[in-house]
């Protein structure tokens, strides 16, 4: 399916009633999910018309999260790299560090409407899992994260922060013991106590409804950034940088532009130690379609379709999978992929701190470094939006090991 | 008719239900499997349920779970679990055999090449722990034209209204999945199973197995009593982990094929008594 043969058709419909985007998406769950996933269906359909929930959502956006989150010019780096001026979406700012509490302060709201008593997450870098600390201990309800035994080592500080929220880290042994085994763990415990329990999933993957429900939440940032354009440039962006491991911080940008086909848009995946190497989190650069975590997406897989282990300095883009959205805008040629690796996402890090004052997270620092590259081979009166969609001070530790520095 | 269907058939003129053993394929090696599958047979299983592995087992419990990564250590591939079927069907002709397992191993073979494969092995019944009927209207027709029956869970949470879509689709057996979790977890309320096999009874003619939550004899006589089949899965793994040591693999194996023996005939003389 092309653009063009979709004319009648906005993007920005999808996905379809069974949470379908073109191949990609849907609900491939055991049956006991089934159900619970339609209650949840409902009342994400149901409470997104509803002006109480919305104005509750946006009150709590404004007074607890801080937003909106400023639209940056980064005029010294865009002056060093001498191409298109560039702007950073701040995500940075908002509470708890990242974009991550858009989603969790909006389905903490659905759950509690839904008379849901008990809270879950998965996490990788531990982001979301504070993210999703931080709304329960707000509540005062029950939460239990789940994290893979190797990423509680190496986010040690998010560990403590969740903790100190009063949320239960429960360390996930099976499997590579990372994200990928967290979220199994977590429909497991789904399975298990549906009864009383919400799940928060913290990326635009999932089965139905999630991703479309994870992006509508994170699609703040680029309504956003659109109003913010026009302010700064009188226009919208001539292109848009962020990047993806599940991909919710890119959703969340992209979405409200998907309609502005002048809009390009440029999702950076992680390239780990190269795309040759094998040794990637880069599924939409260097993966296949498959089925894994309740959707079809493109995924890191070999030849008998076993979800192989990934690699990125990035915790949080260590995923074999993406947002089946995504997999969507790349075969429709929508959007474009790429992928950065770890030493040119350090590079990024080192250069937005250096350059602008900003530290950000080594995810982010993915995109930041694609913008290095995009920027000189655009003209000086476009602009891109990069979003800086978390900061960096969980990566310190990592980032001075890596430079071989002891505390 | 299918080799399940006449299973069911000689079950019922003999006033017997059908014992359904689970074990994943190649655990915890893959010389044990074919002669595991046989001698499940010799102590009273009427129907064989082989777990292919996979690296992400969602729906599974942490015995299940480990069943797959020991599989998966000596790479188990669905290529493999099908030729081991394949072996089985030289010397048993009549014992049917269903693959449980995930879809992504059959999407990245292919439907057709899967359902093809499958049915020249000799498997009889596929049950793919996450693909729901709703996915599936691609993949139910070219597993039945290959004389595949797609077996199907419903669940405590399953709605009567789905249950009659989900029936549609379903041949061979329906597999009612006694708890809410996942496999390996607590024991099952026989009396909750009774009352929700009456309803699915409502809506289709086809047997029932019960599983999940079935742990030695006397749970699975209870279960007999009021289901067509009892499948009885993380029980027989964890004989497997007990006696998996990786240093003398034949010696092992023999002492999980003798355990595992123990358990199925004592589970079937209490499902008979």
């Amino acid at each position: 399916m092309t653009i063009e043969q979709q004319a009648d058709k906005k993007l920005s419909d999808m996905p379809d009633e069974q949470g379908h985007f073109g191949q990609y998406g849907g609900m491939f769950v055991p049956e006991t999910l089934m159900e619970p996933l339609r209650e949840l269906k409902e009342a994400y359909i149901h409470y997104f018309q509803d002006k109480e929930f919305l104005a509750e959502l946006d009150n709590d956006l404004a007074n607890y999260v801080g937003r909106p989150s400023p639209l940056y010019f980064a005029e010294r780096w865009s002056r060093e790299l001498g191409g298109a001026k560039i702007y950073l979406k701040r995500e940075d700012l908002n509470h708890t560090g990242a974009h991550k509490v858009n989603n969790t302060v909006g389905q903490m709201l659905l759950a509690k409407r839904m008379g849901k008593t008990r809270i879950i997450a998965e996490t990788g870098a531990g982001q979301h899992g504070v993210a999703t600390a931080t709304v329960a201990a707000r509540l005062g309800l029950e939460c239990v994260v789940y994290m893979g035994a190797e990423d509680i080592q190496r986010q040690a500080l998010n560990v403590y922060r969740m903790k100190l929220l009063g949320a239960r880290v429960v360390s996930v042994e099976s499997g590579s013991r990372t994200l990928k085994d967290a979220l199994n763990e977590a429909m497991r415990d789904w399975v298990t106590h549906i009864d009383n329990t919400f799940y928060i999933i913290g990326t635009v993957a999932g089965p139905h409804p999630y991703p479309a429900m994870v992006r509508d939440f994170q699609a703040i940032i680029g309504r956003e950034a659109r109003e913010q354009s026009v302010q700064h440039e009188g226009r919208l962006p001539d292109a848009l940088v962020a990047c993806i491991g599940g991909g919710s911080n890119a959703m969340g940008l992209f979405y409200p532009f998907v309609d502005d086909q002048d809009v390009s848009m440029y999702g950076v995946e992680a390239a780990g130690h190269g795309l040759e190497t094998g040794e990637h989190a880069a599924p939409l650069c260097a993966g296949k379609p498959g089925v894994l975590h309740g959707n079809r997406t493109y995924l890191m897989e070999d030849r008998h379709g076993q979800i192989i282990p990934t690699h990125s300095v990035s915790a949080g883009l260590d995923y074999p999978g993406v947002g089946p959205e995504h997999a969507w805008l790349k075969d429709i040629g929508r959007a474009n992929y790429v992928a950065i690796t770890d030493e040119e996402a350090l590079s990024g890090f080192h250069d937005l701190t250096r350059i602008e004052g900003i530290i950000p997270a080594l995810e982010s620092s993915h995109a930041m470094a694609y913008v290095t590259k995009l920027a000189p081979t655009m003209d000086k009166d476009q602009f891109i939006v990069a979003n800086l969609s978390g900061r960096g001070d969980k990566d310190i530790h990592t980032v001075a090991t890596i430079d071989g520095i002891e505390f | 008719m299918s080799r399940i269907q006449a299973c069911f058939e000689q079950l019922k003129t003999n006033k017997k239900k059908a014992l359904i053993p689970y074990v994943a394929a190649g655990d915890p090696n893959p010389d044990i499997t074919l002669d595991l599958m046989h001698a499940m047979v010799d102590a009273g299983a009427d129907i064989i349920e082989l777990g292919v592995p996979f690296s992400d087992p969602m729906a599974d419990g942490p015995v299940i779970q480990k069943a797959s990564e020991r599989a998966l250590v000596y790479g188990t591939s669905l290529t493999d679990v099908l030729a081991i079927v394949k072996q089985f069907r030289q010397t048993n002709s009549t014992t049917p055999v269903v693959l449980m397992g995930y879809l992504n191993p059959i999407e990245i073979m292919g439907y057709k090449v899967f359902a093809q494969a499958a049915q020249q092995s000799g498997v009889d019944g596929v049950l793919t722990v996450d693909i729901p009927p709703e996915e599936a209207s691609d993949y139910i027709p070219i597993l039945t034209s290959h004389e595949l029956d797609p077996i199907f869970l419903l669940s405590p949470t399953t709605t009567k209204e789905r249950m009659k879509i989900i029936c549609q689709y379903a041949s061979g057996f329906i597999y009612y999945v006694s708890v809410k979790g996942v496999t390996g977890t607590s024991a099952l309320n026989t009396e909750e199973v009774a009352q929700r096999l009456k309803i699915i009874q409502e809506v289709t003619d086809l047997p029932i197995g019960v599983g999940f939550g079935i742990k030695n004899a006397e749970t699975a006589a209870a279960v007999g009593r009021v289901a067509d089949a009892v499948v009885v899965g993380s029980a027989l793994v964890n004989l497997v982990e007990k006696n998996a040591h990786t240093s003398n693999n034949e010696a092992s194996n023999q002492k999980i094929i003798k355990e595992i023996s123990q358990v199925l005939v004592s589970m079937r003389s209490a499902m008979d008594a």
